[in-house]
């Protein structure tokens, strides 16, 4: 009979090839993104021309126009979608998980019904909606930090919730019972006790906003409004030179930022805080509905 | 945890009663403006009328007055016309790169939830890092590799092989492997996080009475999993079917257009038919709510003959 304990060599195999495979590409249009020369297959020796080259040239991401106002896009989006979304999703997440009247289930629907609608769909209802009902807000910046906040409201709740209900009512009522009024105990007690889950939000609402190619591509306006994703996407095929390369390497490295930023502070500020154990892959796996 | 008793008289104390609700507002007002009338707005636009001067549709907001003849026409095509060729074709691909997706994520999730020892971390970490790349970045890797004169084409010309076909233009498989790749990581995530809760003392007792590995996999693993590979499923089953930028940039042939594609072009480029391409985006709605209702009445059953 075969030992439980038997090393699982197909296993092992299967996944290292997995692994290589999702990798290799990815690293290899990194490697590209330093070439020093125009070629994205032939390897000419390292520079870093393409992130800094040049102003003359304009050929880098820092000096040609398209791709800078790409990155500025990107991170003026993502900055503005994290600090209005979480304050909103942050609220709602707590009065869901308290009201107990009518109107507390349809609103509980009503949020969690972007998450499980296809991205399209809500770009195709955005796009629509802009341009035929809210013709005072004009495509580009304006509509897609509107789009931005709505699919991410839904993600800061589900976040927030699972840390309220590990937190509980307890703390908060003792808080009371000691004399504090409901606000104090709120904004005392809750609020600390959220602070993880809360800069975690932020974090994950920055990465979301700034990986979005949907929403941001069907509420693109003028040519200043295109985002680095969008921007892959009408390059990729036109045989660009590595600094789209550089350009996608900049907004890997500033999303792997913002989600270690995360995970750091959940883990280290819920440790210490205390108030229930929680992870972030549980947070994850509760997308599983 | 407090009793009914107790939370029904905090409940009363001051203003509580409509703090929540209060607290809810904001999200919800918002959620309604930017979700639920944009989403009618869908309809409005599917159902309206086009305007006889300018040629672009016309939003009718009263249900009383709906126009059908638009949607009616969507329908017609999509039951023998070209757009049917479309949806069929979106279904066969997503159908197919779902089942790769099984096929190769399961050994991996199963192998770094279970058995990946002492760099269980590590395995880890490798499995997420797709999440923290861009899905655009990773499919602009593959057209660098893929292109004429991509490292791909080098590795082949190195064994000889000199007359390749174009790899980005209409290759069916290409598409399909481009969506396995771009979804995979979605799939692998939440079945680790369900192998993972998996307690190993139910796997020890199965192996105690008896049973051999392959029957432990077979009668215990499998079935305490199959929530997390349908949960799995359902992720990347729902944008897969919407779907529309990776058969662009891995093909940007009509032999590979998903419906996605058509969408987009009737709503972004071609203004003039947006009632088309808002009908075309109920019809994907309907279509998926279908998937997500099987997939809720499936989770509800398992529940329940778990439970008794």
């Amino acid at each position: 009979m075969r030992n439980q304990w038997n090393k699982p060599r197909g296993l092992v195999l299967v996944s290292a090839l997995y692994v290589l495979w999702s990798i290799i590409p990815v690293a290899i249009a990194v490697q590209f993104s330093f070439n020093d020369g125009r070629s994205r297959s032939t390897w000419q020796g390292f520079s870093t021309q393409w992130y800094v080259g040049d102003p003359a040239d304009a050929a880098s991401v820092l000096y040609d126009p398209s791709l800078r106002s790409a990155l500025i896009q990107s991170l003026t989006l993502a900055v503005l979608t994290m600090l209005v979304a979480t304050p909103i999703g942050v609220a709602l997440a707590i009065g869901l998980a308290r009201w107990r009247g009518r109107g507390a289930q349809p609103s509980n629907f009503l949020m969690l019904f972007p998450l499980v609608t296809p991205e399209i769909v809500m770009g195709v209802a955005l796009f629509l909606v802009f341009d035929n009902l809210y013709d005072f807000v004009p495509f580009g910046t304006w509509a897609q930090f509107l789009g931005h906040v709505t699919f991410s409201i839904s993600f800061v709740v589900v976040i927030v919730r699972g840390r309220l209900f590990a937190i509980g009512r307890d703390y908060e009522e003792a808080a009371m019972d000691l004399g504090a009024s409901p606000w104090e105990a709120m904004r005392r007690v809750l609020l600390p006790l959220l602070a993880p889950a809360l800069l975690a939000s932020f974090a994950i609402v920055f990465a979301l906003s700034i990986d979005d190619f949907v929403i941001s591509q069907f509420l693109v306006g003028p040519a200043s409004s295109v985002t680095i994703p969008v921007r892959l996407y009408s390059g990729a095929r036109l045989a660009p030179p590595p600094s789209l390369n550089a350009l996608a390497t900049v907004l890997m490295v500033v999303t792997i930022g913002a989600i270690a930023t995360a995970g750091l502070v959940y883990k280290h500020l819920g440790r210490r805080l205390g108030g229930g154990e929680d992870s972030a892959l549980e947070t994850v796996g509760r997308f599983e509905i | 945890m407090p009793t009914n008793l107790q939370s029904a008289e905090y409940d009363t104390v001051g203003q509580t009663r409509w703090v929540w609700p209060g607290f809810a507002l904001p999200g919800v007002i918002w959620l309604a403006l930017l979700f639920l009338v944009p989403f009618y707005a869908i309809f409005a636009i599917a159902m309206g009328r086009i305007d006889p001067i300018l040629l672009r549709p016309l939003p009718e907001w009263n249900p009383l007055y709906w126009d059908p003849s638009v949607f009616a026409g969507v329908l017609g095509d999509l039951f023998g016309g070209r757009t049917g060729v479309v949806a069929m074709r979106t279904i066969a691909y997503v159908f197919l790169a779902s089942a790769l997706c099984v096929l190769i994520g399961y050994p991996v999730a199963y192998f770094v939830s279970r058995r990946a020892g002492r760099w269980r971390w590590l395995w880890l970490m490798l499995i997420l890092a797709p999440f923290w790349i861009n899905y655009l970045m990773r499919m602009m890797s593959w057209v660098n590799l893929l292109s004429p004169d991509g490292q791909m084409n080098q590795l082949l010309g190195l064994f000889g092989m000199t007359s390749l076909p174009d790899w980005l233009s209409g290759q069916h498989f290409v598409v399909v492997l481009g969506l396995v790749y771009g979804y995979i990581p979605f799939f692998i995530l939440p079945l680790f996080a369900a192998l993972d809760r998996i307690d190993d003392s139910t796997l020890e007792a199965a192996r105690d009475l008896g049973a051999s590995s392959s029957q432990t996999f077979w009668r215990v693993t499998w079935p305490l999993s199959r929530n997390g590979v349908l949960g799995g499923l359902v992720i990347i089953m729902l944008p897969m079917f919407g779907d529309y930028y990776t058969p662009t940039l891995l093909s940007g042939s009509p032999r590979t257009r998903m419906i996605g594609n058509t969408i987009d072009q009737f709503i972004n480029q071609t203004t003039s038919q947006g009632a088309v391409g808002a009908a075309l985006t109920i019809v994907l709605m309907v279509f998926v709510a279908g998937l997500m209702a099987y997939y809720l009445i499936t989770i509800n059953r398992a529940t329940r003959e778990a439970r008794r």
